[in-house]
């Protein structure tokens, strides 16, 4: 079973996005809230660019490790009573998964948020082998009644308005009152968890992703604003945690750098509402908890990124501040990237994880406005990572041919000087006719230009030319 | 006619200042290469435009087309490296040469150590001004309401933004009324407005909108590429916002036409 990959599609996409009212309306949100919100926490905090270094400085220091940490983390996890699967494949995981869930009998798994389960498309597998997936995220609960996938890494519904949350909670939910107001946010919250209650308490296996797994403690930590996750992992038998090698955190100590950044850069909240650390299953006068625990540790292509120039994408904390900052996200969301990962972070890591060739628009279509670099709390330089997949594609020859051959052209003349002097005083002077009101409407060639705007006209002679005249 | 003519001067005690124009200010907008040289030349400089200068190769760059990016690098490092100092009236391409050459010719042995030696020399134009030159204020006059675009480039790579606002407010008759997020991107890109044109649309649509909304009669900003979108998109919106160069307006030739007028 494969994802369903859409970036080839990505300029239609783009195209449908910009045009789809509601989404343009939901996406002025983004705009708004997280980032004053991001601002006003780093301003709050003066020791935050030291943080940020901190944070950088502990994730190189565990991947240039990864393969020692790795050990260390099975052993403590295992010491704690949990069990560890290693999938070096999508399959891999999604059979570790299912293996577990077919042992205990399960027909109904609650899931906490995980983007990991995203990437495996793990939600279709489980409901083609007749167990059925049930989200408690707000925000995950509200796409899978929709059948969508998420839209942004820490908001996955950021997407879709609240009139269209109304709506679909009523087409759902039928045994509740037709007459019953929703018109507050609040009021979506509170129906979602007395929906989602029963759920729980029937769900045979919880499955979450994990912020981070410590190394120290074999322990696996996540962070929400709901709590779902914590209902999800304790109040099941059997817990599973899906997480991929790069959340490895060597100890505590480090995790508390990196959680002090994290939800910071994500939402300007201080912390999480919830920050919750599980060290294996329920001991022995243990109050609640599960029976077992298992972690599954995805690779997926990112042991090869270890080894080449993405390395550093590895880095990432999930934290969704580069998509928050992305004009082109603002413009049109993260469906359009079609490829799990979306904004900056998933021009980068969709191409290493899903194939150059079906992911190659996603790192082109960037401004390199660096903005998002520069909010990045783990300093990952997004606009290099995403310049080196365009050379890559490059290389390839996966470009198309027009374009291919315009640039060649261009680089062909400015490569030569002289001939470039003269290429430009004939282009110059052909032109100038044609450009007396000082613009163009359109131009042959430059239809992608003249669509939307208008073409300052050239000048008649070169600057360089009318220098030398001077001169 | 390749090699690097340096302007007369030598022996002057001026410090000798290669204006790299970039290729855009080179076709379409002379007036804010005069402009950069005029300033230069004010604060105490010597300049030269070598006339085989071209381009900086940044659609080959960031079209991950590397080797004609490294052989344009090479070529920019033999016309510019004579000089003491390289100006450009343009963020992107000035953090092209002084960020990105050396990583690009870095395994470059015959290239490695000259690309460091550029790049160290090398500023965008209100940078060097301001940081290099120490000048605060330009004898300059432009009656009315400006407001200022942070181009991404020049802003994040460079860090420039303190420089360009303070030598605008020693205009006279200058006042800078400020846009919402002026550090926003205006959506050019170099090849990104051409192949992503949609996109790149609506991120120009808002930004023409936040421009307007500022009330300022004219828009400055220091890289070519952003104004020519920014004021296409203007232009083409119906809106009344004239668009220049900083250089033309620190330069008191901010009287001719604005970008995109007729001449
Ligand atoms: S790339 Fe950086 S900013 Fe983007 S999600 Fe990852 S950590 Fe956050």
């Amino acid at each position: 079973m494969s994802l369903h990959i859409t970036s080839p599609a990505f300029k239609e996409n783009a195209v449908d996005a910009l045009a789809n009212v509601d989404l343009q309306q939901a996406l002025a949100h983004v705009e708004r809230g997280f980032i004053h919100k991001r601002q006003a926490a780093v301003d709050a905090l003066p020791e935050f660019e030291a943080l940020r270094r901190e944070a950088k400085a502990i994730k190189d220091h565990t991947l240039a490790h990864l393969d020692l940490y790795l050990e260390a983390f099975e052993e403590n996890a295992l010491k704690a009573g949990a069990e560890v699967h290693f999938a070096e494949t999508a399959e891999d995981a999604r059979q570790a998964v299912l293996e577990i869930c077919r042992r205990v009998g399960a027909k109904t798994v609650t899931k906490g948020k995980s983007m990991i389960s995203e990437e495996i498309g793990l939600n279709t597998f489980l409901e083609a082998s007749d167990i059925v997936p049930v989200e408690t995220d707000l925000g995950e609960y509200i796409i899978q009644l929709r059948g969508e996938t998420p839209s942004h890494i820490i908001a996955p519904a950021v997407h879709v308005t609240r009139s269209q949350v109304e709506a679909d909670f009523r087409r759902v939910h039928t045994h509740l009152d037709p007459e019953r107001d929703l018109t507050e946010p609040v009021s979506l919250l509170s129906e979602a968890r007395a929906a989602l209650r029963e759920k729980f308490l029937a769900a045979d296996v919880g499955i979450t992703g994990a912020n981070f797994l410590v190394v120290e403690t074999g322990s696996s930590v996540i962070v929400t604003n709901e709590g779902n996750g914590d209902l999800t992992q304790i109040l099941p038998r059997v817990h599973i945690v899906i997480a991929s090698l790069e959340k490895l955190v060597p100890n505590l100590e480090d995790v508390s750098t990196l959680l002090r950044v994290l939800a910071r850069s994500a939402t300007g909240q201080e912390m999480s509402v919830y920050t919750t650390f599980s060290t294996g299953p329920r001991r022995p006068g243990d109050p609640d908890g599960p029976e077992e625990t298992h972690i599954v540790i995805l690779d997926n292509g990112r042991s090869e990124m270890l080894a080449d120039e993405y390395r550093e994408m590895l880095r990432c904390i999930r934290c969704g501040a580069c998509m928050n900052h992305c004009p082109v996200y603002h413009a049109i969301g993260g469906h359009a990237y079609g490829a799990t990962y979306v904004g900056p972070m998933g021009a980068v890591l969709a191409p290493a994880l899903f194939g150059l060739e079906h992911t190659a628009n996603l790192p082109n279509a960037s401004t390199f406005c660096g903005r998002c670099e520069s909010v990045c709390p783990v300093g990952i330089p997004l606009p290099k990572l995403m310049r080196h997949w365009r050379e890559r594609e490059y290389e390839r020859h996966l470009k198309p041919a027009t374009e291919r051959s315009g640039l060649a052209l261009w680089a062909f003349l400015a490569r030569r000087p002289k001939l470039y002097r003269l290429a430009t005083r004939i282009g110059l002077a052909a032109l100038s006719p044609f450009g007396r009101k000082g613009r163009f409407a359109w131009l042959p060639l430059a239809g992608g230009w003249t669509r939307h705007r208008d073409l300052p006209a050239p000048a008649a002679k070169s600057f360089v030319a009318q220098w030398k005249a001077r001169s | 006619m390749s090699s690097p003519e340096i302007a007369g001067g030598k022996g002057s005690g001026r410090p000798r200042v290669g204006l790299f124009a970039t290729c855009l200010v080179d076709l379409f907008r002379p007036e804010t290469g005069f402009a950069a040289a005029r300033l230069i030349e004010a604060a105490g400089c010597d300049v030269d435009v070598p006339e085989s200068q071209t381009c900086c190769g940044q659609p080959a760059y960031n079209s991950g087309d590397r080797e004609d990016a490294k052989a344009i690098a090479r070529q920019v490092v033999e016309t510019f490296e004579g000089f003491d100092y390289v100006v450009v009236p343009s963020g992107s391409c000035a953090a092209t040469l002084s960020r990105h050459y050396p990583e690009l010719l870095a395994d470059d042995p015959a290239f490695a150590r000259r690309a460091e030696a550029l790049a160290a020399k090398t500023f965008e134009l209100t940078a060097f001004l301001y940081d290099v030159m120490g000048i605060t204020k330009v004898k300059a006059r432009f009656a009315g309401s400006v407001t200022y675009h942070d181009a991404c480039s020049g802003l994040r790579e460079l860090s420039i933004q303190k420089q360009p606002r303070e030598l605008l407010q020693s205009v006279e008759g200058l006042t800078l009324t400020e846009m919402t997020d002026p550090d926003v991107c205006c959506g050019f890109g170099g090849t990104f407005c051409v192949k992503y044109p949609e996109i790149s649309n609506a991120i120009v649509t808002k930004k023409a909108a936040t421009i307007a909304a500022s009330g300022a009669e004219t828009l400055v900003a220091g890289d070519l590429g952003c104004l020519m979108n920014m004021a296409g998109k203007l232009s083409r919106d119906g809106r009344k916002v004239r668009a220049r160069h900083v250089a033309e307006v620190l330069a008191d030739m901010g009287e001719g036409p604005a970008i995109g007028e007729a001449k």
